[in-house]
């Protein structure tokens, strides 16, 4: 959290708004009016965001809010219907060396012959045809990647008998290793415990403070978020608004974006936010993670 | 050397066409179902390759019966069948099995009749057993630079994929981002298996065929760590068990006052069973250990 002027509270207007946080840094994704549609349903309607290098933001919404979609945009899997994706100022090709990605929900079977370190090595240049020669560069960067995250007593295992946070870390690892300025990750907090997210999160923060790599990561849970989200990107029914956390989750600026009345709630120092009532608030993951945890 | 392993060589082993042939040809194919096969059990598409095994025998029993070898039969159908599956989607859908055990069936129902009008056209009796169990020592010379060229190509395509296949394998999500063509890489993958089926089926039989591509890759599996090595291995332990097969075979012959030898594809299949039994004796150990550890 350090560098960078301070943050005047700007009042955020409708969805495209975004001031931005940190404008001396270098912009390393630029959402514009982005639309997408699966099938003949909408799924992203006129989505506008921007990311630095070195931020860490937070892509919030329910399950079936678009962010999977939105991910698959960023990583030019899925067509934008309109507007634009432009990563480091340029248009986005197919294979982005410049995105490192983490998808959801990895499980890989235990009887694969793969060890972290061999799944860490593979995002050098498993994309690639033909045949790689093992060099001791290639086993130094892996194992520099190992320790980046933490997985160096782990490194030998196999793979498929790790723990889920233990196989997000070798995962970022392979994303990382590719020295890529954006790292996209798909929930990779769900199915972990509630200490191992933390410690996902805290890791995914020291990433992007120490390499300057531009973190964006997609949740339906907010709280394990806020101690270092620099921006948060919220999406609901496939409309977004981004900013810094304390200007976007307020009962004012989601309600627009909900589009009814939808209250946001501070309790020793979590955040509830209750999108509706009736039918509204089962659409809406409404948890209390962290209750038990609280000093 | 003859001396003191003349127990297990029994005499006229080293100076046999049918035993030099046989060698050859096994080896071969034993290296090339070994290293394909890992990436087989990986995939879990071990039940494509019965597929492509089962779809084989009507092709060789077509081939008996229009009186050539039976490897072209093997081939062609259990291409011809890679590429319907392809076309179908059979490889991911699981709720295909009905359709395909449907298909299978007539298949071999089809074999069953081309064997009975084979038999009464040629006035032999033998090819039955020939095509179903295999038989490696009545394979003609003349088959082997045919063997030789398929070995090749599906080495050449394993050689040329294996990383973005790997890659693909552990998270299509990954591979995918990262620019590699997977369905395209799916499909020549299948059509190498079904070569490789092909292969197999000369070697010890078309209903046996699968033995030989999924036992030592499995077995190999579950003793190392890492991908190279398990390649390596799997074709080791292939190439250990059609030797062995061969040579008690062969000996089998001394065995009873009848002098009638044992089929070879008995030996294979008994061996790579039981080396696939040996093989989860450390994992298992290793999985206990972990969830000692862990738990």
């Amino acid at each position: 959290m350090s560098g960078g002027p301070a943050v005047e509270p700007a009042e955020v207007e409708g969805s495209a708004q975004d001031g931005p946080i940190r404008p001396d840094r270098e912009e390393v994704l630029s959402v514009e009016q982005v639309n997408a549609r699966l099938g003949t349903r909408t799924v992203l309607e006129d989505v506008s965001f921007e990311i630095r290098a070195g931020e860490f933001t937070g892509l919030i919404g329910s399950n079936g809010a678009g962010k999977t979609t939105l991910f698959r945009v960023i990583l030019g899997l899925t067509p934008a219907s309109r507007g634009r994706v432009l990563l480091a100022g340029r248009a986005r090709s197919r294979r982005n060396p410049l995105i490192g990605y983490v998808p959801q929900k990895f499980l890989l079977d235990p009887d694969m012959p793969l060890r972290a370190r061999d799944l860490v090595a593979l995002g050098i240049d498993a994309h690639r045809f033909g045949i790689a020669r093992p060099s001791r560069w290639r086993r130094e960067r892996a194992e520099e990647m190992l320790a980046a995250v933490d997985a160096l007593d782990f490194a030998d295992k196999r793979v498929g008998l790790l723990s889920g946070g233990e196989q997000q870390r070798v995962l970022i690892a392979h994303a990382l290793i590719g020295a890529p300025r954006l790292l996209l990750a798909d929930e990779p907090l769900a199915n972990l415990d509630l200490r191992s997210a933390d410690e996902v999160v805290a890791l995914l923060a020291k990433i992007a403070r120490e390499q300057q790599i531009a973190v964006f990561i997609s949740a339906h849970e907010i709280n394990p978020l806020l101690p270092v989200m620099d921006r948060v990107v919220y999406l609901a029914a496939g409309r977004a608004v981004s900013g810094p956390a304390e200007e976007v989750v307020r009962s004012d600026v989601l309600s627009r974006l909900y589009g009814h009345h939808v209250d946001v709630l501070h309790v020793h120092g979590r955040v509830i936010v209750i999108a509706g009532a009736g039918e509204d608030l089962h659409g809406h993951e409404l948890r209390f993670p962290h209750a038990e945890t609280d000093p | 050397m003859s001396h003191f392993l003349s127990p297990l060589f029994q005499a006229g082993f080293f100076t046999s066409d049918a035993v030099h042939t046989a060698l050859i040809i096994g080896t071969t194919v034993a290296v090339v179902a070994g290293a394909l096969g890992v990436f087989t059990v990986m995939r879990g598409q071990s039940f494509a390759a019965e597929a492509f095994g089962d779809i084989g025998t009507t092709g060789g029993s077509g081939a008996f019966l229009v009186g050539v070898g039976p490897l072209p039969g093997f081939l062609i159908f259990s291409v011809l069948a890679a590429g319907a599956m392809e076309l179908v989607g059979i490889q991911r859908g699981r709720g295909r099995d009905l359709a395909t055990g449907i298909v299978l069936g007539a298949a071999l129902g089809l074999a069953a009749l081309f064997l009975y009008l084979g038999s009464t056209i040629h006035n032999t009796t033998g090819a039955a057993v020939t095509i179903l169990f295999g038989s490696i020592f009545t394979v003609p010379t003349s088959t082997i630079p045919l063997v030789a060229v398929l070995a090749g190509i599906v080495v050449a395509i394993l050689l040329v994929i294996h990383r973005p296949l790997l890659l693909s394998t552990i998270s299509p999500e990954i591979a995918t981002a990262r620019g590699v063509p997977v369905r395209l890489l799916g499909t020549t993958y299948l059509l190498a298996l079904a070569t490789t089926v092909a292969l197999c089926a000369l070697t010890i039989g078309s209903i046996l065929s699968t033995a030989l591509l999924i036992g030592p890759a499995a077995a190999a599996l579950r003793t190392t760590r890492r991908p190279g090595r398990a390649v390596l291995l799997s074709a080791l332990l292939g190439v250990a068990a059609v030797w062995l097969g061969i040579v008690l075979a062969y000996d089998s012959y001394w065995w009873s006052a009848k002098h009638t030898s044992w089929p070879v594809s008995f030996f294979v299949v008994a061996i790579v069973f039981g080396v696939y039994l040996l093989s989860g004796v450390p994992a298992w150990r290793e999985r206990r250990r972990t969830n000692r550890t862990t738990g």
